[in-house]
């Protein structure tokens, strides 16, 4: 019986990894379609988008059903409930790519700003980073690297609040850029958001291999380049820690 | 948080076979303690040496200390009688005497040699309110207490424990004899009960201790593998053994 229990926790492990794989996959894509002007690749990218929200969909049903004909408690409940849980942030990811691959359809032929699109392929790179480290500290329990994820969390926050000065800056020089610039700006802060969900997905990772739940943004210490936008931001209120 | 009960290194072997290994573990005051551990692991064995119901054994032998209220129950020259009123115990089975509820529930407060009737009559009451017996039973005190269903006599046990105001109630598998529906009805008697009294149960049903209990002892062949507050132990025990017993990889 328990044979059988593992074996579909297993299942749903594996199924949890080729979603975060895909979704890695979609941050790329819906990047580079806006960056390169693909609208092509951006309407693939809707498509695969719904594979996605199918993909959650099955992996909910799943762990529901373990939840309520097996009814798992210690390890195996966390294990349970941390992909319940971090499911739902990797389907907002999901989410977050596929409306940048729509800022892509909405911008086509409109004057840019390179230096603005340099830093959004940077964050890019740096969330998609974070994707891949948090997803393989998830199957390695890695609690140490779950909480690195605030340092990379930290660098895109920074260079949200750095694009948003570039934007602003660039349409005062030219007015032009303005239709380009309302996708910057949802596309940066889309961005930040992503970030916001794999650090989500870090404290699901600890939750998993400790059982202690907190969340992680402001638990821990505060990076230099946190510190410098501290100013401008202020900070979300947060639950202390509970077990 | 104080301990009512202690148990120190509590080693108890049949002859030469060694049954508990030398458990220590503390109760705290007005909690339910479960003690689970699959059969055969000591857990009934340890809670009947909590008032002393293995010293009848032949050939057994405890050592190591039970504190009751800090003073050992095995000391030398301890009134039994005095240690099994402040230290109840209901079992597996329901065991009402074959004769009235009134009298079942009288009995400890007759062996302990009260006399006063409206006393004994005023205990009766309340015992049965305590156990939620009461409205079942209150206009059949002098029916026979076998001729009620499980769940009922289970309850009627209860409140003759608690007639004579333990300290300390044990409990050895109380529900396992009776349908979901008795159980229920026996732990939530017991969720209510336990802001007065300190109880410390065997149990098999896991799903039951989650729900009752404060804190949970963990026993295997005869050795304290974890103990910790419920929630603890059901979310994060600090051992893999712990968690593969609780999802039932063995037991």
């Amino acid at each position: 019986m328990h044979e059988i229990f593992l074996d579909e926790l297993k299942k749903l492990n594996t199924q949890f990894m080729e979603m975060g794989v895909q979704v890695n996959e979609l941050i790329d894509k819906g990047t580079r379609s806006f960056v390169d002007h693909n609208k092509k690749m951006a309407q693939e990218m809707i498509e695969q988008d719904k594979i996605v929200a199918k993909e959650a969909i099955t992996i909910e049903k799943k762990a529901l059903d373990l939840m309520a004909l097996q009814q798992p408690v210690a390890t195996d409940f966390r294990v349970v409930i941390s992909i319940l849980k971090a499911t739902t942030d990797l389907e907002r990811i999901g989410e977050n790519a596929n409306s940048i691959a729509v800022e892509t359809v909405r911008v086509k032929g409109n004057p840019r700003i390179p230096d603005v699109e340099e830093i959004i392929s940077r964050m890019t790179h740096q969330v998609r980073t974070m994707l891949i480290k948090v997803l393989t500290a998830y199957v390695q329990d890695d609690e140490k690297t779950a909480r690195e994820m605030l340092d990379g969390h930290a660098d895109v926050h920074y260079d949200y609040r750095k694009a948003r000065k570039m934007i602003i800056d660039g349409v005062k020089k030219d007015p032009n850029v303005a239709v380009a610039s309302a996708s910057y700006f949802v596309i940066i802060r889309l961005l930040e958001r992503i970030s916001d969900h794999i650090v989500n997905l870090a404290s699901w990772v600890i939750y998993k291999s400790s059982g202690d739940l907190f969340e992680l943004i402001n638990s821990e210490k505060e990076t230099s380049s946190e510190k410098e936008i501290k100013e401008e931001v202020p900070k979300k209120s947060k639950k202390t820690k509970k077990k | 948080m104080t301990n009512i009960m202690e148990a120190q290194n509590v080693k108890l072997s049949y002859g030469k076979f060694e049954a508990l290994h030398g458990i220590s573990l503390n109760f705290p005051e007005k909690q339910l303690t479960a003690l689970i551990g699959p059969s055969g692991c000591g857990k009934s064995t340890f809670l009947r040496c909590l008032n002393r119901m293995n010293d009848d054994i032949d050939n057994i032998n405890i050592t190591g200390k039970i504190l009751l209220e800090g003073k050992d129950i095995y000391r030398a020259k301890l009134d039994l009688v005095a240690l099994r009123k402040k230290v109840g115990m209901v079992f597996q089975q329901p065991t009402p005497f074959p004769f009235p509820v009134y009298d079942n529930v009288a009995y400890g407060l007759r062996v302990a040699g009260v006399k006063d009737k409206q006393l004994i009559d005023q205990r009766v009451e309340e015992s049965l309110k305590q156990a939620a017996i009461w409205d079942e039973t209150k206009d059949n005190l002098q029916r026979n207490a076998q001729e009620f269903s499980g769940g009922q006599q289970q309850r009627i046990c209860i409140a003759r424990a608690l007639a004579v105001r333990p300290e300390v109630v044990l409990l050895d598998e109380p529900t396992s004899a009776l349908d979901p529906i008795s159980s229920a009805e026996i732990e939530e008697t017991l969720m209510g009960l336990k802001k007065k009294y300190t109880f410390i149960m065997v149990t098999h049903n896991l799903q039951q201790a989650s729900r009752v209990s404060d804190q949970v002892a963990f026993l295997m062949d005869g050795e304290l593998i974890e103990s910790g507050p419920t929630e603890q132990m059901f979310l994060a025990p600090k051992k893999e053994i712990t968690s593969n017993y609780l999802n039932g990889r063995f037991g």
